[in-house]
């Protein structure tokens, strides 16, 4: 489980988060959802290490993340798989190289103990024998979904997804946020994915937190959001027409 | 570069200093990188050092026309020149326009397309990782690319000098071996090795800490090579000064 704990951060006079606090639990996929500057990245980015919150603990599993040295923090970081928003696969590597990375880093095994494990994540993200392939030949959905290989390459504790639907299409998307439920399922990981999309918020959000100017302004599941009367929350959630049409339905 | 920059420069590099992961892995990137740096400049040092060679030949012989002064002279001076001059910086500076450059654009569109942030969540020392190969590479291959070049650079000067028939092949050859003094070698060698350490740190650093886009990392790039360059000369001031 991870728990966040009064998290503040400013970028100079500008203050992104306010005092997020919370829990994410393991085995359900967890969502942090919020509009454009409402602090999501940035609150992942503090979960993470990328970016140091000024108050506030993270802890990953009663270890204070904040409070550890480089060295006890990478300890953490090898249990963490993190799917980028844009992918970030290394771009002189074939996809096979990008998934056996870590396990090159942080292993002993054979060659052929390795080749196996990126073979078995390929499967996993219906990628089969796309090994030799460099990024920049596959198409947006391939690269999301290596990511989501490497990102599971090591088997991680915690999985993190920044915006894993962000410039794809609806199918391929639904594709992908199955993916992560699957996944999380599985192997009992504890999955956060920040989002604004709204087909995942319905469709995988076992919990959901939802941040509005850098504060948490509601926390629930995907069947309770349609019962809120929050303002803020009903004005993100449902501005579409499709959204509206649907609560109405409910 | 102020003194913040300075500050973040020495941090960056003592992280990039840390004890590898792996060293299976690093070994691989080093010499993927020395091959990039010396056998890939290889031809661009070659065709600079003999052409500065000859030229500069042609240049001391035109500037020198006493009869109180052998012609051997020419041979000496441009064996002099290339050695402590004109083979470790000029080598250098065209150095810091091709590899600086290159090392400063990987970098910094690695930190833009969030692949270092990859690495790190990864629990990888980016810096270590993506800077310490290239500074050791460098630091061995621009060595070895200055010896070639003052080899080239005194072999252009014979060329260029017998075919215009500014010297005559004896004068020059007893130019160049007569009062040799062996040290010069040694101040090109330091020359060259602190000259390799700022090709690849400087772009290092102006890559590393990019952010932004496209433009950006077009920006580091040229700020690299402006940056490496006027580091260069100044350390080729102060290398000279303290050794001879």
């Amino acid at each position: 489980m991870i728990e966040i704990k009064d998290i503040h951060k400013s970028f100079g006079d500008n203050e992104v988060l306010k005092g997020i606090s919370g829990k994410f639990k393991p085995g359900i996929t967890n969502l942090i959802i919020g509009g454009s500057g409402s602090g999501k990245t940035t609150l992942l980015k503090c979960m993470i290490g990328l970016h140091h919150p000024e108050q506030g603990n993270v802890t990953y599993d009663d270890r204070d993340f904040t409070q550890l040295n480089t060295e006890e923090r990478i300890e953490i970081r090898k249990e963490i798989g993190m799917l980028f928003q844009g992918s970030a696969l290394f771009d002189s590597m074939t996809v096979e190289e990008n998934i056996m990375f870590p396990l090159n880093m942080f292993t002993d095994q054979s060659r052929s103990e390795k080749l196996d494990r990126v073979n078995f994540c390929l499967e996993r993200v219906n990628l089969e024998g796309k090994n030799k392939l460099f990024p920049a030949e596959l198409s947006g959905g391939m690269k999301k979904r290596v990511g989501i290989a490497r990102a599971i390459a090591m088997n991680p504790k915690y999985l993190f997804c920044d915006e894993p639907n962000s410039g794809l299409d609806p199918k391929t998307s639904i594709v992908i946020d199955e993916l992560i439920k699957e996944i999380t399922e599985e192997y009992n990981t504890t999955t956060v994915v920040v989002t604004h999309d709204m087909n995942s918020v319905m469709g995988i959000g076992d919990y959901i937190m939802f941040l509005h100017e850098g504060k948490k302004f509601w926390e629930g599941s995907n069947k309770e959001i349609a019962k809120t009367d929050i303002q803020e929350l009903n004005d993100f959630v449902f501005a579409s027409r499709f959204m509206k049409a649907a609560k109405d339905k409910f | 570069m102020n003194f913040t920059n300075f500050g973040r420069y020495i941090l960056l590099l003592k992280a990039a200093f840390k004890r590898p992961e792996k060293m299976k892995i690093y070994m691989k990137a080093i010499f993927q990188q020395m091959d990039f740096i010396g056998v890939g400049s290889l031809g661009l040092i070659s065709i600079i050092s003999t052409f500065i060679g000859a030229v500069m030949t042609l240049q001391i012989a035109f500037q020198l026309v006493s009869d109180f002064i052998p012609k051997t002279i020419i041979g000496s001076v441009n064996r002099d020149s290339s050695i402590l001059e004109l083979s470790p910086t000029i080598s250098a500076i065209v150095l810091a326009g091709k590899i600086g450059s290159a090392i400063s654009s990987e970098i910094g569109t690695m930190r833009v397309t969030e692949q270092i942030d990859a690495l790190e969540i990864m629990g990888i020392n980016a810096p270590g990782y993506l800077i310490l190969p290239k500074i050791i590479a460098g630091i061995t291959m621009v060595p070895v690319l200055v010896i070639i070049s003052m080899v080239l650079s005194i072999t252009g000067g014979y060329l260029g000098g017998t075919l215009s028939g500014a010297v005559s092949p004896a004068e020059y050859i007893q130019g160049i071996t007569t009062d040799f003094n062996p040290f010069t070698i040694s101040v090109a060698l330091v020359k060259a090795f602190v000259f390799g350490f700022i090709i690849t740190s400087v772009p290092a650093y102006e890559g590393f800490y990019v952010k932004g886009g496209a433009l950006e990392v077009a920006q580091a790039s040229t700020r690299a090579v402006v940056v490496s360059c006027i580091s260069i000369l100044a350390c080729d001031y102060i290398v000279t000064q303290l050794m001879l």
